[in-house]
């Protein structure tokens, strides 16, 4: 079904199935009162000077309409399913090959790790452009092992990739709940208020201290922003992939975020250098001179000093605590 | 050579979008052109000499920019032909929203960044609605949801285009833009060519200097408001 099958039916009943029709018609500045005709008849109907007006075309609006009837509709279809994505080496800047094959799975952790300007991003846009040897670096992606569909770099709403980035404001004027509601509705989710009040439960279970729904976004913490973010990447985001840069070590449960992603069956990249999130992953790549120069596997001795080193941090953590309690630290 | 337009409301990040693929450009031996428009002031065209590209600009001073601008084209077109760019790419700022200088058949791209507030992309007229490909600049310092609120408020407006996210600063981005540049239009003259909408017109007391304020003083094509 697409656009020229809804033509010929009354417009009225189609606002009513298609809600997102009237707020397409509206963000072209044009109103719809009591429509008796069908939306063929109103499209004709449209008088050439408020057109005009309004900075369209009549053959162009109707060539709008129906791509982003046929987009809202393909929404339905069910994502092309992520088994594996592969990673295959190019070179590096120096034109060294990478020599490597690299296949991830849903629920991975992959750490990127290397010094500011060593190739860290270019990688990650490998990714997200699905690189097939057209970039710098030559690297190929493939998608449960075959080249994938060019829809993959173009999609807005089938993206490959979610990124969360380290700079994250927010700029909209909304509350915590209002926000989400409207992330939601903007990707058609059937139940947004039952998916909004998941996203709030979670981000609250992962943000050091909780926060209101009512919360303006701009006043989240960095911890809570963030915790926010994770959660609605799990539950709300369709990109099977999931890149961070960095999580700070402030105000959010790193490890319960990241086996929420885990547990939602993401593939995770993080380009991280903090030793407790580098361990939790199950790889890390090591990042040179623009190329893959090793790959790092968590070794069992790295896993027991994890536990060492989460102690540390728990209790690096109690102090912050006493100091945001207004204690001393005279005892520690 | 190939042609684009290059538009955007103001401090969207047009200039810093453009130097990023003129950057990716270089590095595959291309020779561009870039004609800046503006209306006052501008320093960018330094910029683009500093990266060792042609450049030329254009200020329209007490003209209407937009109109400036379709009467300067063709002969940037012939400029930019007859000194051997293999790209030439056209800077302005659409300043009322209503103006656009895209071009039938020409690529036309739209610069808009993701600060600019939700509600932006549907007030943009046929600069963003008729673009081809639309740049969504910014996006480093916004939410991984706001990115995606903002981008399908883009896709609303404009569902045929390419949405592409670039940041300005970093250059992510840049390099896949300007793959989507070596396919833009070839062409070797104007001639011929319509704009893809008409720009908004007045012709009246006021277009010809008039500076009073009062009925007897307007004359010409003069709208009033329903109070």
């Amino acid at each position: 079904m697409g656009y020229y099958d809804l033509l010929p039916r009354p417009l009225s009943e189609l606002l009513e199935e298609y809600p997102y029709i009237e707020d397409f018609l509206s963000s072209f500045g044009l109103e719809v009162e009591s429509e008796t005709g069908s939306l063929q008849d109103y499209l004709e109907n449209l008088a050439p000077d408020l057109l005009e007006d309004l900075g369209i075309s009549a053959e162009q609006l109707r060539q709008s309409l129906h791509d982003f009837i046929n987009g809202m509709l393909a929404l339905d279809d069910p994502l092309d399913k992520v088994n594996s994505l592969t990673l295959i080496g190019g070179v590096d800047k120096s034109g060294m090959a990478e020599n490597l094959e690299l296949t991830l799975k849903p629920g991975e952790v992959i750490c990127i790790v290397g010094p500011t300007g060593s190739g860290k991003s270019r990688l990650l846009a490998d990714i997200e452009w699905v690189a097939q040897g057209d970039t710098p670096t030559r690297r190929k992606i493939l998608i449960n092992g075959e080249v994938p569909d060019s829809k993959w770099r173009f999609s807005t709403e089938h993206k490959l990739v979610a990124q969360l980035s380290q700079n994250m404001n927010f700029v909209m004027d909304l509350s915590a709940e209002e926000f989400i509601r409207m992330h939601a509705e903007s990707r058609l989710v059937t139940e947004p208020e039952e998916k909004v009040a998941k996203i709030l439960a979670m981000a609250n279970e992962l943000a050091g201290e909780t926060f209101l729904p009512d919360t303006p976004v701009t006043a989240l913490s960095g911890g809570q922003s963030r915790a926010l973010m994770i959660a609605d990447m799990a539950f709300l985001s369709q990109s099977p992939i999931v890149l961070i840069d960095e999580i700070e070590n402030a105000g959010i449960d790193r490890k319960k975020a990241l086996d929420l992603l885990v547990r939602e069956e993401k593939i995770i990249l993080m380009a991280t250098h903090d030793p407790i999130l580098a361990l939790m992953g199950d790889k890390r790549l090591v990042i040179k001179n623009g190329g893959i120069a090793r790959i790092i596997e968590s070794s069992e001795a790295e896993r027991k000093n994890l536990i060492a080193l989460e102690e540390l941090d728990n209790k690096l953590l109690a102090l912050r605590n006493r100091i945001r309690l207004g204690e001393t630290l005279e005892d520690v | 050579m190939r042609f684009l337009t290059v538009s955007g409301p103001p401090s969207s990040g047009k200039t810093s979008v453009i130097l990023r693929v003129i950057e990716a450009l270089q590095a595959r031996q291309r020779k561009i052109g870039v004609v800046k428009f503006d209306c006052l002031l501008t320093d960018d065209d330094q910029l683009y000499a500093k990266k060792g590209v042609l450049v030329r600009k254009g200020l329209s001073g007490a003209l209407c920019p937009d109109h400036y601008f379709v009467s300067n084209i063709e002969a940037c077109v012939k400029w930019g032909h007859e000194n051997g760019c293999e790209y030439l790419i056209s800077e302005s700022a659409g300043l009322c929203n209503r103006c656009s200088p895209h071009i039938k058949e020409i690529t036309a791209v739209c610069v808009i960044d993701n600060l600019s507030g939700i509600n932006t992309p549907r007030k943009i007229g046929p600069m963003l609605k008729s673009a081809d490909i639309v740049v969504i600049t910014k996006g480093d310092i916004v939410s991984q949801a706001e990115r995606e609120v903002f981008a399908s408020r883009v896709k609303q407006v404009n569902p045929g285009a390419v949405i592409m996210h670039v940041n300005g600063i970093t250059g992510q981005g840049a390099f896949e833009l300007t793959s989507l540049f070596e396919d833009a239009s070839n062409i070797e003259t104007l001639k011929g060519k319509t704009l893809r909408f008409s720009m908004p017109s007045a012709l009246c007391s006021y277009c010809l200097g008039e500076t009073r304020i009062g009925e007897e003083y307007q004359t010409g094509n003069v709208r009033k408001m329903d109070i």
